[in-house]
C-alpha cells in the first residue's frame, strides 16, 4: 500500500463534486472517466432520510491485484511511497487491470482506447504538494495524510472532546 | 515562465477570489485565492471547469449577426467593426426615433454593473435592469420594508452561530464557497441547524432539524413561530424594547395562528414547533433567520421573507457574534469608496419603464423588474420599447413562459446579446458580441463589503484565445460610436481603475500583491447601543405606514395556497452544486458530471401513476409536454415533483446538451404575469402539472 491516504471527512461533504472536477481538470481525464468518485448514499426508502458522500479512488495496494494482472508492465508500483499508477504510453487496453481489481478502480478512457488511474498527483507530491481533490476541496472535508497521522489526529480530536467534560 | 494572477472567479454570479497560475501564456493551475483566508484554497466544481470553459469551442467564437429568423441559428460571423457599425446605427435610428428610453438592458448584477449603467444612463435610458425578479428581489424588498436597507446590507456570522434557520435556502448546493464553509464550521461547534423545504437536499442532510414542509406554506410556519415566541417571550425583549415598533400590532395579527393552527397547514407538528421554538430561546441571539436568497416563489414569498427578517429582530441578533452583522464600506473604515462611473452620467429623468419608483413607488429602482420591463413591451405602455441588451442573462430560461417571452421579443426591433456562450436568449438575439471569459478579461474594480471593506480586482490573466472582447470594451467603443464618449471616457482598464481609485490612496499596484486590498485592519462592529436604520422612524419597523400608503398591509392574514387540478403536482426547482442558471449543462467537464436531469416524484404518487425509478414519464400542462426520467424518492413532499433547472436546451449547437433533459420554465405557462404585488418577484413556484408514465423506449 501507498503510505500516504487520503482522508476524508463524511460529515463535512457536501456532495459538490470539485475533487472530480479539480482531478479531471489537473489530469485532462477522459470523458467519463473518474479517477476519484464522490459516491451518493441514501437511506432506503421508509428509513429517515439521510444523504451522504464517500470519496472513493484507489487504495494503492500493497500487492496490487492490477499490476499483478498487467501483461505489459503498464501498470506500476513506486518502491518510494507504493503509489500505484499505469504508463500510458505501455497500455494496450487489455482491461486485465480492470477486470483484476476487486473494486473495479482503473478507469476506461474510450477515446485512448487506454486505462487511467489515481496516481495521487504523484508530480505534485514530488513537488512537495498536495493532490489536486484534497488541494482543492470545497470544504476541506479531504485530507492529504498518513495512516499514522490520520489516527493520530483523531485520537487528538476525541481526546480534546472528552477533556472538554473533566470534572 | 511562470506568474502568479489573482483574479475573480466568474464561473457563477457568486465571483469567488481565485489564483492562477500561467505558464509562457498558457493558464495551468486554478485554486482559490488563499490571501482570503475565508476563501483557502477551496475551489467548487465550477470554478474548476474554468480552462474547460476557455477552451470549449461550442460557443460563440466571433461577433455574429443573425442571417434567418430570430431563433433559427443561421448566423454570419462578422468583424467586431462590422458588428459595432451595425448595433450602433440601429441603436442611432432607434434612439432618434424613439428616444434612448427605448432601449432596455437586463445583466445579473453584481458588483461589477457600475460600467453598464454608465452605458445605459449614457444613452439617455431609464431601463436598467438585473435578474433580481427572478431571484433576491423579494427578500430585498422585504428587508427594506423592516430595516430601512436592502438584504444585502446585512451579512451572517454562520461560523459562531448557534442556531441557523434555512427556509429552502440550499447553502450545500446553491453553494458560496466560503459560506458554505463557515455553516460547516458553525455545525462542527455545535450550532443547530434547522432547515424547511419540501424537498430533502444536501443541506437537509447536514441540519439538525430538517421539515418537510407542504411546499407553499412557509409563511404559515413563520406566523407560528412568530406566534409561539411572542407567546411564551421566547425573544430579546431588552433589544425589542431599544430598536423594535409595531410589536403591539403585530402580536394582535398574530393572534389566531397558532402553532396548532400551522399544522394543520403545513403538516409540521405543533409540539415540534414549540420545541424549536423552546430551542431559539436558548440560542438566542446567536440566531440566524436566512431571509432566503431566490425566494421568488410564492404569492406570498415577500411576506414570509419578512417574517424571517423580523425573527432576526425579535431574537435581537442585529450586529450580535453568531448573528447578523452590517456589512461595512468604505466610509465605516474613514475612507473614500471607488469612484462610481455610472453617477457621473447625468441622471436621466424619464419615467422606468417598469414603473419602479412611479407606478410602484414601494420598488427599488436601482434593478429595477424584467417581467414589468416585458409587459412594458409588449404593451407599448408607459411607452415603446425597441432594443434590448441581454449582457450574460438568459432570461428565456430565467423567467417563466419562454413562448410567452419570445411573442414579446418579436416586437422589438433590436436584440444584443452580450455573452461566453450560446445561451438560448443570445440564440434569439439579432447580434452576439461574445464575451471573453473570466480569465481572458479584466472588469471594473469591486468594492467589498463586509466587517473588514475593502476592494477587489478581476484582472486578464491571459490572451483571449477567441475573437471576443471584454464586456468594458463593448460598451466603452459601443459609447464612442454613439456620441457618447465622455461618460466614459476609457481607452484602456487601467484609465477606469485609476478613474475608481481617484479618492481612495490606493493604487492599481496594490492589487497585485493579494488580489484585493483591505481598508482596515481590523473587523468593525458597531456599537450595539447606538444602531440606527434606514426606516422612517430610524428603528425596526414591524408596521410600515409607506407600505401601508399605497395600500400593501404590513401583515397579511395568511391564504393556504392553491393545490392546482386534482391530480397535479406543483412543480419546483433547484439546483445542485456543480452546474448552475443553465450556464454549464454544456460544459466539456460538467456536462460529463450530470447530462441529463430527473423528475423527483414520492412514492405514494409514483405507485398510484404505475411509475418505477428510472421509468420515462410524461409531464405536462395544457398542450406543453415534454419526457423526463423519474427519480422515486421520499426525499420530495407527495405534493409536488421537483427538477434541476437549466437543461432542455434549444440551441443545437450546444451539442453536449441539446435535448438532453426537461426544462422546467416551459410549464410556468401564464407565470411571466403571475407576481407578488408587495414584493415584486415572479411567483416560480406557483404551476401545476400532471405526470404520466411514457413510452419505454430511449429517447436520442
Amino acid at each position: 500500500m501507498s503510505k500516504y491516504h487520503v482522508l476524508q471527512d463524511v460529515k463535512d461533504c457536501i456532495g459538490c463534486r470539485a475533487c472530480e472536477v479539480h482531478c479531471k481538470e489537473k489530469n485532462n481525464s477522459g470523458l467519463g472517466v473518474y479517477n476519484c468518485k464522490m459516491v451518493e448514499v441514501v437511506a432506503p426508502e421508509g428509513e429517515k432520510m439521510r444523504v451522504d458522500f464517500v470519496y472513493l479512488s484507489c487504495f494503492h495496494c500493497k500487492k496490487p491485484w492490477c499490476v499483478d494482472a498487467c501483461p505489459t508492465g503498464a501498470m506500476r508500483q513506486r518502491d518510494e511511497d507504493g503509489i500505484v499508477y499505469v504508463e500510458g504510453a505501455a497500455c494496450v487496453g487489455c482491461k486485465a487491470c480492470i477486470t483484476a481489481c476487486p473494486w473495479t478502480v482503473p478507469q476506461w478512457n474510450p477515446e485512448t482506447g487506454r486505462v487511467e488511474k489515481c496516481d495521487l498527483c504523484k508530480d505534485r507530491i514530488d513537488a512537495g504538494l498536495e493532490p489536486a481533490c484534497v488541494t482543492k476541496c470545497t470544504t476541506g472535508c479531504l485530507t492529504f495524510t498518513t495512516p499514522a497521522k490520520a489516527s493520530q489526529a483523531s485520537r487528538q480530536a476525541f481526546a480534546e472532546r472528552i477533556m472538554k467534560h473533566r470534572r | 515562465m511562470s506568474e502568479i494572477k489573482h483574479t475573480i472567479c466568474g464561473m457563477c454570479a457568486v465571483r469567488c477570489p481565485v489564483t492562477v497560475r500561467v505558464q509562457d501564456g498558457k493558464p495551468v493551475w486554478i485554486e482559490g485565492n488563499a490571501n482570503d483566508a475565508a476563501m483557502g484554497k477551496s475551489l467548487c466544481a465550477k470554478g474548476g471547469a474554468t480552462f474547460a470553459q476557455r477552451d470549449d469551442k461550442q460557443r460563440p467564437l466571433g461577433p455574429l449577426l443573425r442571417m434567418g429568423k430570430r431563433g433559427e441559428g443561421q448566423w454570419r460571423e462578422v468583424t467586431w467593426e462590422e458588428a459595432f457599425s451595425f448595433v450602433s446605427s440601429k441603436l442611432q435610428g432607434i434612439i432618434e426615433e424613439h428616444g434612448g428610453r427605448s432601449v432596455m438592458f437586463s445583466d445579473r448584477g453584481g458588483p461589477f454593473a457600475d460600467l453598464r449603467q454608465a452605458f445605459v444612463k449614457a444613452l439617455g435610458s431609464p431601463n436598467y435592469m438585473n435578474h433580481d425578479c427572478t431571484c433576491g428581489r423579494n427578500t430585498h424588498h422585504a428587508s427594506r420594508s423592516v430595516y430601512g436597507m436592502g438584504r444585502k446590507g446585512f451579512d451572517y456570522d454562520y461560523a459562531n452561530t448557534r442556531h441557523l434557520v434555512l427556509f429552502g435556502r440550499n447553502i450545500t448546493e446553491s453553494l458560496k464557497v466560503k459560506e458554505v464553509k463557515n455553516v460547516l464550521k458553525g455545525l462542527k461547534n455545535g450550532a443547530h441547524l434547522t432547515y424547511i423545504d419540501p424537498r430533502f437536499s444536501v443541506t437537509a442532510g447536514k441540519a439538525t432539524r430538517y421539515w418537510q414542509i407542504k411546499p407553499g406554506t412557509d409563511y404559515a410556519l413563520l406566523l407560528a413561530i412568530a406566534h409561539h415566541v411572542l407567546d411564551r417571550g421566547y425573544y430579546d425583549a431588552t433589544f425589542v424594547e431599544h430598536y423594535v415598533t409595531g410589536l403591539d400590532e403585530f402580536r394582535t395579527f398574530l393572534q389566531p395562528y397558532t402553532p396548532e393552527w400551522a399544522e394543520e397547514q403545513t403538516g409540521i407538528k405543533a409540539k415540534d414547533i414549540m420545541a424549536f421554538c423552546h430551542q431559539l430561546n436558548e440560542d438566542r441571539p446567536s440566531v440566524i433567520f436566512h431571509p432566503g436568497w431566490l425566494y421568488t416563489r410564492y404569492q406570498d414569498s415577500f411576506y414570509a421573507s419578512r417574517m424571517m427578517h423580523i425573527m432576526n429582530a425579535l431574537m435581537g441578533s442585529i450586529e450580535q457574534k453568531g448573528g447578523l452583522f452590517y456589512v461595512k464600506g468604505a466610509k465605516d473604515a474613514g475612507k473614500k469608496g471607488l469612484k462610481s462611473i455610472a453617477a457621473a452620467v447625468p441622471a436621466v429623468k424619464e419615467e422606468r419603464a417598469d414603473g419602479c419608483g412611479s407606478r410602484y413607488p414601494h420598488f427599488d429602482t436601482s434593478g429595477g423588474m424584467l417581467h414589468l420591463a416585458l409587459e412594458a413591451a409588449d404593451k407599448a405602455d408607459p411607452y415603446p420599447i425597441k432594443a434590448y441588451f441581454i449582457h450574460r442573462h438568459n432570461p428565456l430560461i430565467a423567467l417563466p413562459d419562454p413562448e410567452e417571452q419570445r411573442r414579446i421579443l418579436d416586437k422589438l426591433e433590436l436584440i444584443v446579446a452580450v455573452d461566453i456562450n450560446y445561451s438560448d436568449s443570445a440564440w434569439y438575439a439579432d447580434v452576439i458580441l461574445p464575451e471573453s471569459t473570466y480569465l481572458e478579461r479584466s472588469d471594473i474594480l469591486r468594492m467589498e463589503k463586509g466587517l473588514k471593506p475593502g476592494f477587489g480586482r478581476r484582472q486578464q490573466c491571459v490572451a483571449p484565445i477567441n475573437n471576443t472582447k471584454a464586456g468594458w470594451e463593448i460598451y466603452v467603443e459601443l459609447a464612442r460610436r454613439l456620441g457618447k464618449e465622455e461618460y466614459l471616457p476609457f481607452k484602456t482598464i487601467e484609465d477606469i481603475w485609476n478613474y475608481q481609485l481617484q479618492d481612495t490612496g490606493v493604487s492599481i499596484e496594490d492589487f497585485e500583491d493579494k488580489g484585493f486590498i483591505k481598508l482596515c485592519d481590523d473587523p468593525i462592529w458597531y456599537d450595539r447601543d447606538k444602531l440606527s436604520f434606514g426606516t422612517e422612524s430610524g428603528k425596526i419597523e414591524l408596521f410600515n405606514k409607506k407600505l401601508e400608503a399605497q395600500g400593501i398591509p404590513s401583515f397579511i392574514p395568511y391564504a393556504a395556497p392553491d393545490e392546482g387540478p386534482s391530480g397535479s403536482f406543483r412543480l419546483l426547482f433547484g439546483r445542485c452544486g456543480y452546474q448552475a442558471h443553465g450556464q454549464h449543462q454544456n460544459n466539456p467537464i460538467l456536462s460529463q458530471l450530470l447530462d441529463e436531469n430527473h423528475l423527483w416524484i414520492h412514492p405514494t404518487p409514483a405507485a398510484e401513476l404505475g411509475i418505477k425509478d428510472g421509468d420515462w414519464v410524461e409531464v405536462a400542462q395544457g398542450n406543453v409536454s415534454g419526457r423526463i426520467r423519474a427519480k422515486v424518492t421520499g426525499r420530495i413532499h407527495p405534493q409536488a415533483v421537483f427538477m434541476l433547472h437549466g437543461f432542455g436546451t434549444q440551441v443545437p449547437l450546444q451539442k453536449r446538451a441539446l435535448n438532453k433533459g426537461l426544462a422546467d420554465q416551459i410549464f410556468l405557462q401564464g407565470k411571466l404575469t403571475d407576481w407578488d404585488k408587495a414584493g415584486g418577484g415572479v411567483n416560480l413556484c406557483q404551476s401545476f402539472v400532471t405526470i404520466k408514465p411514457a413510452a419505454s423506449q430511449e429517447l436520442k
